[in-house]
């Protein structure tokens, strides 16, 4: 168990280093939530005036805020597997296997990485969001509950996507993965409208969307009158849902060595 | 047909390895690999086995496909058998792979550095995820380094260092845990003749002074001849010979003719001109170039050059020499070396197997 811990700190820390040697990384993945807090905020702020749009009296960049951090969390978390391939490519992997290293810690060091720039993406959204003009009912629990959230969905999804890669070993995989889940899981929830304003079945699929419970847990917890009954809910299958995919994520090891 | 020439391919209970003083024991290995969209399976392993002792240098050689990186990735727990066990360091691979990992350093033959972290940060993340503490992890760290000649490159990211120092870089990162079975597969592979030849001088010296048992793979003949105390050549997935270089060599009885024709097509004529004599032994012939072997070296050259006249073949060139590994690899495995196993030619020059 310590080992586990110590090698999930050391392969963290690892990928921390590097990112911190190409800070380029992060400010790409901060282009694309600009653009739809900024713009798509801006283009689209009279939606809020749509009867039935219940937004507490709240701006549409304040509603759009949290489905924003979401979509970023989501979008960086489906490349997390990028550093494995890197990592075939070159005799990284190979090493690593072949040393006491625990594939849980392999796992966890690219995880645990990807939710540590999740917390800075979220902030960085944040500020700009309260920048231009955002405010929100209750900024402290919601802040705190919004970066959770985040973590939470990027561990689902950066688990998800590091089995993908352990799986396919081909970065065209993590491509599609990214192409055909982020936006559809994005349109399929709440992220940018008012549920009670979609078409039925989209309101139904949104219920068994991680991205959906994300965005209404951030969303609650930002509001001035927090529904705690949704938060917990939300809340909870994230968890459960994030434990289930790291745990395959490690799973995949086994199939991946079955096939070298 | 493993042809175990003065070496010791016994089958003895695996966990007994270690009171025979072998390193590495592996028996029987099998391993397939899937090939997807329909295609048959490809057997990269067709029940190989060796034995390295401790302490000594063994060679793998093969050509590319012939199994050798299997058989490391197996060794290593990398991957596991089909069937067949190998005990490694006391240790069997698929029961115990975290005992094994403890006691080995495995130097792959891709480059395994990581390019935006320093040649220091490679070596002090493996010393610490073999349980180091932070202090002895920066003195082993210091050590290696040192030791390889990269202290002043030590701080530079490793997308900057040159093969050779890369090379030597994941030695460093294989060594760290003191290891005392090291796996090197292809070492020299891609490096410049300098890097090759410091590269030798540092897989000598880990045999020899370190007393660390060292499984090398290679396709190079000159370097398992160089490096190796015992070699095993591998063919198809299994091992069709095994023994010292010396004794290989001493299995084909006299010395080696090779003879190259001016003309394709002359090759054939003089390949069955040449078998009809007495003084040659084990005639084959690939395209232009006829082998074979002599027991009188001396008297035997001018009877070639007369029976080749007289079939009327022009002979480009003509040698008589003491045996090497290629003609080892020849005599064993049945096709020469540079010739890929599965497009293998007949003595007739007719592609065999090459739809395989």
């Amino acid at each position: 168990m310590t080992a586990l811990v110590s090698h999930s700190a050391l392969l963290t820390r690892r990928s921390l280093t590097v990112l911190v040697r190409q800070p380029a990384y992060l400010l790409i993945t901060l282009i694309q939530p600009m653009i739809w807090l900024l713009l798509f905020g801006q283009l689209f702020s009279k939606v809020v005036d749509i009867p039935g749009f219940t937004s507490d009296g709240q701006s549409f960049m304040a509603f759009l805020t949290p489905g924003v951090v979401m979509m970023t969390a989501l979008f960086s978390a489906a490349w997390a597997g990028t550093t494995f391939i890197e990592d075939m490519s070159l005799g990284v992997m190979d090493r690593m296997l072949a040393s006491p290293v625990r594939r849980g810690a392999l796992v966890n060091g690219t995880v645990i990485y990807q939710g540590i720039v999740s917390v800075a993406q979220t902030a960085v959204v944040l500020v700009v969001a309260y920048a231009a003009g955002a405010r929100f009912g209750s900024p402290g629990i919601g802040i705190v509950l919004t970066i959770a959230a985040a973590v939470l969905l990027t561990v689902v999804f950066a688990a998800l996507s590091n089995a993908l890669a352990l799986l396919t070993r081909q970065q065209e995989t993590l491509i599609g993965v990214s192409q055909l889940l982020a936006l559809p899981l994005t349109f399929l929830s709440s992220a940018i409208m008012d549920p009670r304003l979609m078409p039925d079945w989209i309101q139904t699929v949104a219920r068994y969307n991680p991205l959906d419970w994300a965005v209404l847990v951030s969303r609650e917890a930002l509001s001035a009158t927090p529904d705690w009954g949704v938060i917990a809910w939300r809340g909870g299958a994230l968890v459960v849902l994030a434990v289930v995919m790291s745990w395959l994520a490690t799973k995949a090891f086994g199939t991946y060595q079955k096939s070298v | 047909m493993p042809n175990a020439l003065g070496s010791t391919t016994t089958r003895t209970p695996r966990t007994s390895s270690t009171a025979h003083g072998f390193a590495i024991e592996a028996t029987d290995l099998v391993k397939t690999y899937a090939t997807g969209r329909g295609t048959s399976p490809v057997q990269a392993l067709a029940g190989l086995s060796l034995t390295v002792r401790q302490g000594e240098v063994f060679g793998l050689l093969g050509p590319n496909g012939a199994g050798k990186s299997t058989t490391v990735k197996i060794l290593s727990t990398l991957a596991r058998p089909d069937s067949g066990t190998a005990v490694v360091a006391g240790y069997d691979v698929t029961q115990h792979p975290d005992a094994v990992r403890r006691a080995i350093g495995l130097i792959s033959q891709k480059s395994s550095s990581a390019p935006m972290m320093t040649g220091r940060e490679s070596i002090l993340l493996a010393a610490r995820i073999h349980g180091m503490s932070r202090h002895e992890a920066r003195a082993r760290a210091a050590e290696l380094l040192d030791r390889f000649s990269l202290a002043d490159a030590a701080d530079r990211l490793t997308k900057t260092y040159s093969g050779g120092m890369l090379r030597k870089l994941d030695v460093a990162v294989g060594l760290v845990a003191r290891p005392t079975v090291l796996f090197l597969d292809e070492p020299t592979t891609g490096l410049d003749p300098e890097a090759r030849a410091q590269m030798w001088d540092e897989i000598a010296h880990l045999a020899t002074v370190e007393q660390l048992s060292v499984l090398l793979t290679t396709h190079y003949l000159d370097e398992a001849d160089h490096l190796a105390d015992r070699l095993a050549i591998v063919d198809h997935g299994r091992i069709v010979a095994e023994g010292t270089p010396d004794e290989l060599k001493s299995e084909l009885r006299g010395d080696s003719v090779v003879v190259e024709v001016a003309d394709q097509a002359a090759g054939a004529v003089a390949a069955q001109r040449l078998s009809s004599l007495d003084a040659l032994d084990d005639v084959t012939h690939e395209g232009r170039v006829i082998r074979a072997r002599t027991r009188s070296a001396a008297g035997t050259m001018p009877v070639v050059l007369a029976a080749l006249e007289q079939a009327g073949v022009g002979v480009a060139s003509a040698t008589v020499s003491r045996p090497s590994l290629d003609d080892v690899y020849l005599h064993f495995a049945g096709h020469s070396f540079e010739e890929e196993p599965r497009g293998y030619r007949t003595k007739s020059g007719v592609p065999e197997g090459a739809d395989r």
